[in-house]
């Protein structure tokens, strides 16, 4: 553990309340959809229901009474595109379809009983044409749906010469792997609200990234920057889910209330539409080949990463990025190649989720470690504890790691809290011959970059202000918002450390554009790591001014401060992201530091298996996660503990099903996320290896989370049974049908 | 139709359609938006209110239903202003994140306390099974009831 100064009460360490608990307990606090607002139209979507074709026509039904109703279709729209990474994403679909819930009409009606009424009465004509629903169908480019061959966008990383290091190897292991879409189910649906006046159009929304929007809607609307103001309301979970969706429904928005002269339109998604329409996780298909020494030294990996994009870019590019960075896994490996693609499907577009594209690849060489130690009749903890990452070790990209590794900790935190290698021994499938109910105990070992991928924070150059206000008190202005994960608590108290000031005197603005700067989006697990230390820079040159000023003139913070804000008027302190020196990512060739820091963590599961049923019961779960520092001992564990269950949802039930290009389950009585009777008892590890470059040393920790959970899951259960399976979620009817199979085999 | 009922102990009587769902009568009619709609058909629990002490999902419930009941919300069973010990629990321990389960969660347990003065960790997670809750993983929720309501040894 790191050393602690002890601090002042709610400084960095300690856990203050959060600030945001009371309000949403009692619900005095107003999301985007609680605010009352007088005469507010509200808003409909008409979808193409139809995977893939050629729009031919929009009619509004002529026997139908469209007064008080406003429509708008492509042809009302100058500039059709919502600005993301790549520009291909119309705000509504204009000539072709390219998924089931490809919007093509928007409505606006004060009487929400007449808007339902007015959709059905809008005809919409489309030529179908034969859809590409899956990786398999885009790869055999069976229809050509994007450029030649289906493939969107393509990256690589190389070290070393991985063919041959394999063909020369003592022991080489193959394996495909798979993963499947992942819906966020933040439990607070979409919600936008746009309206116009003199000062030009204001949105407000439960949304992630301020800038994004505020970007989408200055390029497509054609208005300057200051005539853009969007707020973010207070926001019910996000998870990534309203990260790059909240452009749309924001132009959406816009456009119908300027075609209804300004007045207030907001749109409130229900659940079905919200898990049809909006972005998910990336499935994917990871193959692997390895090569390793007898002993369990490994030597090299070749890794073929396929994700689903969907049917346009959103963020695809750089969720690819990420996983091809983080495919070779927590290890040291000599040579590695990852070829990575990304391919369009007539499905609607994937975009963040918690992992953005670390998930799929860790899943997939955490089983690959697995069936690895399998192969070697090798202990799979011991196995991947022979060849962690350390200091340094050199990562797949050739970023030497110099510092803030805590991953043999973890490991070794995790196994002893977990009790896994005595459970090792006395459970698993040997152990339960002739029981009904199996047990078993598996281990997953994960990295996740903190901060964006390679030269990204350069590019975006985040900045924060920080202002002195009357009494002493102290403001923090950034543009990461509070998702629930406490941005909002834990800027306080970085910035109370930073300025030299009790919790209680920092206040943190609500992200509104043009009145906080641009901080770049809280995405990445970058907001304490990168932004974080931004606040902590910014409040102390401002402690600074006014200790100065306490030396000239005497008298304490508050009296200072304001003698400062007398003679100045204002007195703000801002920072700016500086890339650390010598830390260069060459973005063609996949070179280089490809994050600042990375968490690390150990994962350990035990499960109970019902061999009559089938179900899979977590009876237990540890985890030990390398942080760099913790800043809020609470909240910490809370985004462990939170994120974790989401990875066990995905790794056990979580499942979209499709038929012909539209989801059979779009309801939370048929996708099924875990409840408080799934949920595991959990023992949650906070270790510090700190970062130098993270406010007292703290790393990212929202992503890690998601990563190592569905591995260690998959591991446990084949502890328990023997079968090994490579794809998830891993249902009862999956583990029935395997059970079959090996029972056959078994026989025969 | 008119129905006259209790709201946080305060008797109204609303005209109101009768198939009209509570939860709307609470949000749209009244203002009072603790009580959220997370999915509109009885499966995420964020609407969860209590109906005469009993944890119930106001997006199921027509209003006609609730003619001479008694209906408490979050408004009514917790408060920022004099936080219960419950109240106190679950903000430091970390009970609550985004916040858009709380209400509902608020609900659930105390409809639990009411029946179980010290209800053990198993009947806790029971009574909140049908509040789902994407961010926390439902640990620090229970230990925070446990917190307060001190379960006895007997009865784990
Ligand atoms: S809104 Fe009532 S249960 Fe989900
Ligand atoms: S705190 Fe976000 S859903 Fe429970």
């Amino acid at each position: 553990m790191a050393e602690r100064v002890a601090g002042t009460a709610g400084w960095m360490g300690e856990a203050p309340a959060r600030v945001d608990g009371p309000g949403k307990l009692c619900g005095a606090t107003r999301y985007a959809a609680d605010a009352k607002r007088d005469g507010v139209l509200h808003a409909a979507v008409v979808r193409s229901e139809v995977a893939r074709g050629k729009l031919i026509g929009i009619e509004l039904d002529p026997g139908f009474d469209w007064t008080g109703i406003v429509v708008v279709t492509a042809s009302d729209i100058a500039k059709n595109v919502v600005a993301e990474v790549e520009e291909d994403l119309p705000i509504v679909a204009s000539g072709e379809i390219r998924h089931m819930y490809e919007p093509v009409a928007l409505l606006a009606c004060e009487d929400p009983v007449r808007l339902e009424r007015a959709k059905a009465h809008v005809r919409v004509e489309v030529e179908a044409l034969p859809a590409v629903l899956t990786i398999e169908q885009a790869l055999a480019c069976e229809a050509v749906i994007y450029g030649t061959d289906n493939v969107m966008r393509r990256c690589g990383v190389e070290q070393g010469d991985a063919p041959s290091a394999i063909e020369a190897s003592e022991v080489k292991v193959r394996g495909t792997y798979r993963v499947g879409h992942q819906e966020h189910v933040y439990l607070e649906p979409q919600v936008m609200v746009a309206w116009w006046d003199g000062d030009g159009v204001h949105v407000e929304g439960s949304l992630q990234c301020p800038y994004y929007v505020h970007h989408a809607l200055v390029h497509a609307l054609g208005e300057p920057n200051d005539r853009v103001q969007v707020r973010q309301a207070v926001t019910g979970g996000a998870f990534g889910g309203k990260e790059d969706y909240p452009s749309v429904i924001a132009l959406q928005m816009a456009l119908l209330s300027r075609k209804a002269g300004g007045r207030a339109v907001r749109i409130v998604f229900d659940r079905k539409e919200d898990i049809e329409a909006t972005t998910k996780r990336h499935p994917a298909r990871v193959e692997l080949q390895s090569g390793c020494d007898r002993d369990g030294t490994l030597r090299a990996l070749e890794a073929k990463v396929v994700l689903d994009a969907g049917a346009y870019h959103t963020l695809t590019p750089v969720v690819l990025s990420r996983a091809a960075l983080h495919a070779a896994g927590a290890y040291r490996w000599e040579h590695v190649r990852v070829e990575a693609c990304a391919v369009a499907t007539n499905t609607p577009p994937n975009g963040a989720f918690r992992g953005f594209g670390a998930p799929q690849v860790l899943f997939a060489v955490e089983r690959h470690l697995d069936a690895i130690a399998r192969e070697l009749g090798m202990d799979p903890l011991e196995l991947r504890k022979k060849n962690l990452l350390g200091i340094e070790s050199v990562t797949p990209s050739g970023q030497v790691l110099e510092s803030s590794v805590g991953v043999r900790e973890c490991v070794e935190v995790a196994e002893a809290r977990s009790g896994y290698r005595e459970k090792r021994g006395r459970l698993g499938v040997g152990n339960c011959v002739g029981s009904r109910t199996v047990r078993g105990i598996g281990a997953s070992v994960v990295l996740h970059g903190a901060g964006f991928t390679g030269s990204g924070e350069e590019r975006l150059k985040g900045v924060v202000a920080v202002d002195l206000l009357p009494g002493g008190r102290v403001r923090v202005r950034s543009s990461s918002t509070e998702m629930g994960q406490g941005t909002e608590t834990v800027f306080r108290q970085i910035a109370a450390e930073g300025a030299g000031v009790p919790f209680d005197r920092i206040e943190v603005a609500v992200p509104v554009s043009g009145i906080v700067p641009d901080s770049g989006p809280t995405v990445a697990s970058r907001t304490v790591m990168v932004v974080g230390e931004l606040v902590r820079q910014a409040a102390s040159d401002l402690g600074e001014r006014v200790r100065r000023e306490i030396e000239a003139g005497g008298g304490d913070f508050a009296a200072a401060g304001d003698r400062l804000l007398a003679r100045e008027g204002a007195v703000e302190c801002k920072r700016q992201f500086v890339p650390a020196p010598g830390a260069k990512f060459d973005d063609a060739t996949y070179r280089g530091v490809a994050y600042g820091a990375y968490g690390w963590a150990c994962n350990v599961v035990e499960v109970e298996v019902d061999l009559d049923t089938c179900e899979v019961k977590v009876v237990g779960l540890w985890t030990a996660t390398d942080v760099g520092r913790v800043v809020h001992p609470v909240l910490c564990a809370g985004q462990v503990e939170g994120g974790t269950l989401q990875a066990l949802g995905w790794a056990l039930w979580e499942e979209l099903l499709w038929k012909d290009g539209r989801i059979v389950n779009p309801r939370m009585t048929s996708y099924i996320v875990p409840t408080s009777l799934d949920a595991p008892p959990m023992v949650t590890e906070l270790i510090e290896a700190p970062y130098e470059r993270g406010p007292g040393g703290a790393k990212g920790v929202g992503e890690l989370p998601m990563d190592g959970g569905a591995p260690a899951v998959a591991a446990a259960i084949e502890h328990a049974t023997g079968l090994s399976f490579a794809s998830i979620p891993i249902t009862p009817e999956r583990i029935y049908d395997a059970l079959q199979k090996a029972g056959r085999e078994a026989r025969s | 139709m008119k129905v006259t009922l209790k709201i946080n102990g305060e008797t109204l009587t609303l005209d109101v359609p009768p198939m009209m769902r509570l939860i709307d009568v609470l949000r749209d009619r009244l203002d009072r938006t603790a009580t959220k709609e997370g999915c509109g058909e009885g499966e995420c629990g964020t609407c969860t209110v209590l109906v005469d002490g009993e944890a119930m999902n106001a997006c199921l419930i027509p209003i006609g239903q609730c003619e001479g009941r008694s209906i408490e919300t979050a408004e009514g069973l917790s408060s920022a202003a004099e936080p219960t010990a419950l109240d106190r629990a679950m903000v430091e321990r970390g009970a609550v994140q985004c916040g858009f389960c709380t209400p509902g969660m608020v609900a659930s347990v105390r409809g639990l306390l009411r029946r179980v003065e010290k209800p053990t960790e198993a009947e806790i997670r029971e009574a909140i099974a049908g509040n789902i809750c994407r961010c926390t993983g439902y640990k620090r929720i229970v230990e925070a009831v446990m917190a307060v309501t001190e379960p006895a040894e007997e009865r784990r």
